[in-house]
């Protein structure tokens, strides 16, 4: 699937909820099913500096596609981690580069990306479109 | 000026009634009524403030000090007026020991560079305490790193008190300052700041107190005290943001150095040398923040009005019933249980990060702080992250502290 269809299944999934409780719990039950990365992969390197809740992100390139490990000690950012996983782990660099996540506004989700939350996805965000762009260069 | 003579003395304490002096407070957050609970960040201000700030720049605006003119003289005298009424606030011996500064922060940091270059030499020694809030660490380590001088730290105990008699073993010979909080921001621990000033005069060490989260909820009497310096923010105490106090001693100011320089702190300017203006100005160089001091007068008039001892019984109330009602939720761990502190409530719940409780009480409309608070090493030392911060003040309510318990009770069945 391209991550426009992806993008507008997720949107579909939220359509149920209309409110926000809901929408945390269905955040809190994705995030509690998304596996830890490994402990050897909790490293200084990988952590997303200067957040409140402490987060780990790498990617990796294989096969021309990027895919990516993320963790977080908070549950409701590790169910919106799963969103962004299954919206782009396993696509082309070349679509993730400028990859527009409207999705983000259509499930109500915008204030958990300000620059201001402190909370790891606004940067998040930034490092998958950077690592991106780096495996498409290379 | 009518607006700050008109602010009565209250009889007798009614919330509801003060609450309706906070415009705020009136506020929906997503269509639920505002719970304000972050009152350690800053504290929201009464209308008497907002009214006040307003007019000066609508009617009064001019700058202090330096014109002939009658705007200028006036609020000149308005200005030096919010500094006699802050001196007399704090029982501070002298007007020109009371310092305007843009905050605590910028408070302790003047101190430390102005008392650094001063009095600190290489292998001296510098006391704090682990509880401190960055801002009391940082600017030492600073000018411990500048000079060569070393930072001692005072430890705490698992309520979260200071180890006096730690502090008492960490005092010598190379000790140049003892620097430490009068209230714990994170714990809401008051420290015992005349018995900590006592025994650092015992060696003649001077000692500045952070007094950011004790000017709101303690009478300040800084001669009481004994203290060399006495730092705090307006905006904590209802008062304006980017002002802020540097009490110090007439003694001290007098040998310190100036930390910036410019316009209004000097004597004479010449190429070859440069005089500096007497106390208090030789630390208020560039325009100071006029209309902000004037702006936390009136926030210390409207304190007065309500009356120190009915604002610390009422938030005594507070502290006993919050903290009975939080103990009763299984599952939420309270930190900070010293004998004397302040209506701060910080917690975590179960296993569930600070940032998403957080969260999810922002969207019941009640505002916390969540995270160190600033106060990293203090973390540590309780090997957590950080805690969901719940800072009351006099302006809140029993009614609000039950919403807070039910609302945990319920995050609690979300997060299972």
């Amino acid at each position: 699937m391209t991550i426009q269809e992806i993008q507008e299944e997720v949107i579909g999934e939220f359509k149920i909820f209309d409110n926000w409780i809901d929408r945390y719990n269905y955040l809190i039950k994705l995030g509690k099913n998304l596996p830890s990365i490994d402990l050897k992969d909790k490293i200084e390197d990988n952590l997303i500096k200067g957040c409140q809740v402490k987060t780990w992100f790498f990617s990796i390139f294989k096969d021309g596609k990027v895919f990516y490990n993320i963790d977080s000690e908070s549950m409701i950012i590790k169910g919106i981690i799963t969103l962004l996983i299954k919206i782009l782990s396993g696509q082309k660099p070349e679509d993730i580069k400028n990859v527009d996540l409207y999705f983000i506004d259509k499930i109500g989700l915008r204030e958990h990306f300000s620059p201001t939350r402190a909370n790891s996805l606004f940067k998040m965000v930034s490092l998958i479109k950077e690592s991106a762009n780096s495996f498409f260069r290379n | 000026m009518e607006e700050i003579k008109n602010i009565q003395k209250i009889p007798t304490f009614d919330v509801m009634k003060i609450r309706n002096d906070f415009p705020i407070l009136g506020q929906k957050i997503y269509e639920k009524p505002l719970v304000y609970f972050d009152n350690g960040a800053t504290t929201q201000k009464p209308q008497v403030v907002i009214d006040i700030i307003n007019k000066l720049h609508s009617e009064y605006n001019s700058n202090v000090h330096r014109g002939i003119h009658f705007l200028s003289d006036q609020m000149t005298n308005m200005y030096e007026g919010a500094r006699k009424k802050i001196q007399n606030y704090l029982n501070a011996q002298h007007d020109h020991e009371i310092i305007f500064t843009a905050g605590v922060t910028a408070s302790i940091n003047a101190v430390a560079y102005s008392f650094g270059e001063a009095f600190i030499k290489e292998n001296d020694e510098i006391i704090v305490s682990e509880m401190e809030h960055h801002s009391n660490i940082v600017p030492w380590q600073i000018m411990a790193k500048r000079k060569g001088a070393k930072l001692r730290v005072i430890p705490i105990n698992d309520n979260g008190e200071l180890l006096l008699d730690e502090y008492k073993k960490l005092i010598n010979s190379k000790t140049k300052i003892v620097a430490v909080m009068h209230v714990s921001n994170s714990l809401g621990t008051v420290n015992p700041v005349k018995e900590i000033v006592a025994i650092a005069h015992e060696k003649n060490v001077p000692v500045l107190i952070d007094g950011a989260q004790a000017i709101q909820h303690e009478s300040i009497d800084v001669q009481d005290i004994d203290c060399d310096f006495y730092a705090f923010s307006g905006h904590k105490v209802y008062g304006p943001t980017g002002i802020g106090v540097l009490y110090g001693k007439e003694r001290w100011l007098k040998e310190m150095p100036p930390y910036q320089s410019g316009g209004d702190m000097i004597d004479q300017v010449k190429f070859k040398q440069t005089t500096y203006a007497d106390l208090p100005f030789k630390f208020e160089a560039g325009t100071p923040n006029y209309i902000g001091a004037i702006g936390l007068g009136v926030a210390f008039d409207y304190l007065e009005s309500i009356g120190l001892e009915n604002i610390r019984n009422y938030e005594k109330k507070l502290l006993d019933y919050g903290a009975k009602k939080l103990m009763e939720i299984n599952g939420l761990k309270l930190y900070g249980t010293a004998k004397n502190k302040i209506c701060i409530f910080s917690f975590l719940l179960n296993n569930i990060h600070s940032y998403d409780v957080g969260m999810a009480l922002d969207r019941m409309g009640i505002a916390v702080r969540t995270g160190h608070h600033c106060t990293q090493p203090l973390w540590d030392y309780f090997k957590a992250e950080g805690s969901v911060r719940a800072s009351l003040v006099f302006y809140n309510t029993t009614e609000e502290i039950d919403f807070l318990c039910e609302t945990l009770k319920k995050l609690q069945k979300m997060f299972a």
